[in-house]
């Protein structure tokens, strides 16, 4: 080697009771190298990252940076030794301007008062020395989630970080804002700062690293240059079997329309209206995929749609029946919903997952006989659910929340799949989980499709919305912008649409 | 961040045994710690002209002991002081699992008792059979309703339950007095109280002698065992089995109905119980109301079974030592009985503990090692920091949610 790695990780282990996080991990980081973390989730690239950042003490190995050996113990000593990190949810003070927020810990001050005004200059300054611009000057909480995230490496920056880790940061940006993010890390690495990207995107990992490495159970299976690598093989080290990329399906056969949206308006927690005199219709036996950048109005459009959200003003029906604003009602209505926090809504963390899977139907025979529950019955069901499902769990008395990603959200799609359903609201089914579950709810999504149902699917990820639905609105500022067939979309179209730059000229859908 | 943490292997059946155990840890661990804490403080504080300040110690936690487990008659005390502990720790641990936290036991309680109390001795010519059960059903709604008040108010306008309970606390003390001092009082007698209730609304005693009636108005109780010998005189009474059975019904209700699955569900995660199509608000107000009649049932208790009135400036404490109580049984049913009698040998044991050591220490100390205790198992992560347990995965019980949510 004719220069010291930035960062090397020699044989780092790392145990959890009853896992292997970290199983002996080596690798080099080369200064100006964007270095690729690929891997699923429970690979172990969380751990290690925060091993890294002194999160985690490692069991075993050694870390060292520019060829000297380091112990690190907290983030500070990670700071210190020049790394920065930008977690997937961002660590920001929304109340805060942009300035106030990247100098956070080290304020620009003058006898103990802030120098706002020089601090100003001075971030303003640092924000386009990197071409990462942000106006300073506005709060956090104003600015959309590609400048928050501006904003997160900027503080970085400003700390003087030469090797930046990137957790997943393209999961809430549009094409076009990864595009520019990756501008900016290939200007970052051009300066010889060296960065840690992490990803579960294929495509994008190919076309911005240098060299990935792909973890599989808290290995390294092993170290590739992309230009050696493919898709498809990327797929096969991270999954350890060879994985259906494309959702095989047979065009759709649209039946009469289910759901019926018009002219509908939902407001935000804040009261500000965020789903804007919208109109849709989803029929039988298709998916409409609904495509757009998060905070657009797709979680509060799928909330209204649940009876979750009042609604200001407008109508949902289904089947030509009104909705009521009453969640049972809706579900006994046939419909089945997925919702996008799996955690927070989906599960409830602290329950077996045999009464996760009763949730939503516990009150009616078979499970309850009166009042009592019979636990029996719900005992079979959810054997059998666990079984069919193919939902991996030592026993079905585990709780939901000591299950992987991958497995909470199959117990989801098998309690909302095992009752006769009209209607799947699907939002955002498989945002971090395994390939491997992604492949069998996308099958399974495409198997109620096939049997009548109506799928209305939200994604943030192009590629899903692409690969499922048979049409594509683009949702932009609570409305829909456009509503176009599957067959005719592409990924540079959708992605202008989302961004609000295209105009609707494309209305051929419907 | 993210980490990964192993599944634990459960067994295929539903174990509620195990996790209980597991659970135990903590509290027992937290008493431990608040006693040797105590012993320390009697260490230090102890001036005793005999005795060396390990022989005070000594008999200190013998004495405290002896006090609340030394014989029939201590631990039938024990008992009789632990059964207001049970209904109203169980009140405040069912409205912990809705995520409520009640802090009107105390209220609630007052409600039951007088409520109670004017039907044992308002209501004439009933037959036991009839007139207990009414004396009893009347507390319990009671004190169900004055908890419903904070419920419903929760539910409707989001007033925090908090607030509400210490607030019918105070109205619920002032109107006990005024009923005390003027429409329900005892003219007859001196001291400002009630009218003794009749014999036919009393919880009779377990076992013992005919009562003596003139602790008791004239009216005479039966125990369901008479003994001819009048020393063998326990005053363990109805109302602890009918605590043993609340336990087992609010268990019962929890974990095997419809609606306890409701009340958990909305507790554990109200959105999720949102999404599931319950119905938040009535599980607020359901959930109040039951606690409002645990808590009207430690009332009950106390007066039909132990005081056979109520006096004025009648404070028991029992609604407020209650919350302890729930906590140190991290509000499981089945373990609210173990952590109330505690508390119960506590508050019977100390008198003991003072004599024995020949009042070098204060039974005052209980309250010191009672509010130990509660520290410890509050702040959970100290106890296992002293004695180096590992953080089981599955996170934190949730007591009750914050402001205004």
């Amino acid at each position: 080697m004719q220069q010291p790695s930035a960062l090397e990780v020699r044989n780092v282990t790392k145990q959890f009771p009853g896992v292997v996080a970290n199983d002996h991990i080596s690798f080099t980081l080369l200064p100006g190298e964007i270095h690729a973390f690929l891997g699923e989730n429970g690979a172990g690239k969380s751990t290690l990252m925060n091993i890294l950042y002194g999160l985690i003490a490692p069991d075993e190995g050694a870390i060292f940076i520019n060829g000297r050996q380091v112990t690190i113990h907290n983030p500070a000593d990670a700071i210190r030794q020049g790394l920065g990190m930008v977690h997937q949810e961002y660590a920001l003070v929304d109340t805060l301007t942009a300035a106030e927020n990247i100098m956070l810990g080290t304020e620009i001050a003058r006898n103990g008062v802030i120098a706002e005004r020089e601090a100003n200059r001075r971030m303003a300054e640092l924000s386009r020395s990197y071409g990462l611009i942000v106006p300073v000057d506005v709060l956090v909480q104003d600015l959309p989630v590609g400048v928050q995230q501006r904003v997160e490496i900027l503080k970085a920056l400003y700390h003087n970080a030469k090797i930046l880790i990137l957790d997943e940061p393209t999961a809430v940006l549009t094409p076009q804002e990864a595009e520019d993010l990756f501008r900016v890390m290939r200007e970052l690495a051009g300066q010889g700062r060296s960065i840690i990207f992490i990803s579960h995107k294929l495509k994008e990992v190919l076309s911005i690293a240098d060299r990935i490495t792909v973890l599989r159970r808290g290995a390294v299976v092993g170290t590739v240059l992309p230009a050696a690598a493919s898709e498809r093989s990327l797929a096969t080290m991270m999954v350890g079997r060879s994985v259906e990329l494309e959702v095989t399906k047979t065009p759709a056969k649209p039946g009469s329309v289910v759901l019926e949206v018009r002219d509908l308006v939902v407001e935000d927690d804040r009261g500000q209206v965020i789903v804007d005199h919208l109109d849709l219709d989803v029929c039988a036996g298709e998916v409409l995929g609904i495509a757009g950048v998060q905070g657009n109005g797709q979680t509060e459009l799928v909330e209204a749609i649940n009876g979750l959200r009042p609604i200001e003003s407008g109508t949902i029906r289904l089947q030509g029946q009104p909705l009521q604003a009453d969640p049972r009602a809706i579900t006994e209505g046939g419909v089945a919903y997925i919702p996008d926090d799996r955690k927070g809504t989906g599960l409830v963390l602290g329950y077996p997952i045999a009464d996760n899977l009763v949730l939503s139907n516990y009150y009616v025979p078979p499970f309850a006989h009166g009042i009592v529950l019979d636990e029996g019955q719900i005992t079979s069901h959810a054997e059998q659910l666990v079984k069919q499902f193919d939902i991996r769990t030592p026993s079905i008395w585990t709780h939901a929340g000591s299950l992987s990603g991958g497995n909470q959200q199959k117990v989801i799609v098998a309690r909302e799949f095992s009752r006769p359903i009209k209607l799947l609201v699907a939002a955002q089914p498989t945002r971090g989980i395994d390939v491997g579950s992604i492949e069998f709810i996308h099958r399974s999504i495409i198997a109620q499709r096939d049997q009548g149902v109506a799928v209305l699917l939200v994604s943030a990820e192009l590629d899903e919305i692409l690969s499922l639905a048979d049409r594509i609105a683009v949702m932009f500022h609570g409305r829909i912008v456009a509503t176009l067939p599957a067959a005719q979309a592409n990924r540079e179209q959708i992605g202008l649409l989302m961004a609000g730059v295209a105009h609707a000229d494309v209305e051929n859908g419907h | 961040m993210a980490v990964e943490i192993g599944v634990p292997v459960r067994p295929h059946r539903r174990n509620w045994l195990l996790p209980l155990l597991q659970e135990a840890v903590v509290p027992l661990l937290a008493i431990l710690t608040a006693l040797i804490i105590g012993a320390v403080i009697i260490w230090f504080s102890a001036h005793s002209a005999h005795d060396t300040r390990l022989q005070t110690v000594g008999k200190a936690y013998h004495g405290l002991f002896m006090g609340a487990f030394g014989g029939w008659n201590r631990i039938s005390d024990t008992l009789v002081e632990a059964t207001p502990y049970i209904f109203a720790g169980l009140a405040v641990a069912l409205g912990f699992k809705c995520g409520l936290f009640n802090i009107g036991a105390e209220g609630q309680l007052y409600l039951g008792s007088i409520t109670s109390a004017a039907v044992g001795f308002g209501v004439h010519g009933l037959p036991t059979i009839i007139h207990l059960p009414l004396a009893i059903l009347a507390g319990v709604i009671a004190g169900g309703l004055w908890g419903a008040i904070p419920g419903y108010l929760r539910a409707r306008t989001g007033a925090h339950e908090v607030i509400n309970t210490i607030m019918l606390n105070y109205i619920a003390a002032q109107l006990l007095d005024y009923l005390i001092l003027k429409p329900l009082r005892d003219t007859h007698a001196s001291s400002q109280r009630t009218p003794f209730i009749l014999g036919s609304a009393a919880l009779p005693r377990l076992i013992g002698p005919r009562t003596n009636p003139s602790l008791s108005g004239g009216n005479t109780y039966t125990p369901l065992f008479v003994t001819k010998n009048p020393t063998f005189d326990l005053r363990i009474h109805v109302g602890f089995l009918l605590a043993l059975l609340a336990v087992w019904g609010v268990w019962w209700f929890l974990r095997r109905t419809t609606t306890g699955f409701e009340i958990r569900t909305v507790g554990s995660n109200p959105k999720a119980a949102r999404y599931a199509g319950m119905s938040v608000t009535r599980s607020f107000v359901l959930t109040m109301f039951l606690s409002g009649a645990l808590a009207g049932m430690a009332g009950v208790t106390q007066v039909l079974g132990v005081e056979y009135n109520v006096k004025s400036l009648f404070s028991s404490g029992y609604g407020f030592d209650s919350i302890a109580v729930a906590l140190l049984a991290k509000s499981n049913p089945i373990a609210i009985i173990p952590a109330a009698i505690f508390w119960g040998a506590l508050n019977n044991g100390k008198g003991l503990m003072q004599s024995e050591t020949g009042a070098a220490i204060s039974s005052d100390l209980i309250r010191i090692i009672q509010a130990l205790v509660i520290m410890f198992v509050a702040a959970d992560q100290i106890v296992r920091w002293i004695y180096r347990l590992r953080q089981r995965g599955g996170g934190t019980a949730i007591f009750s949610r914050g402001w205004g949510q």
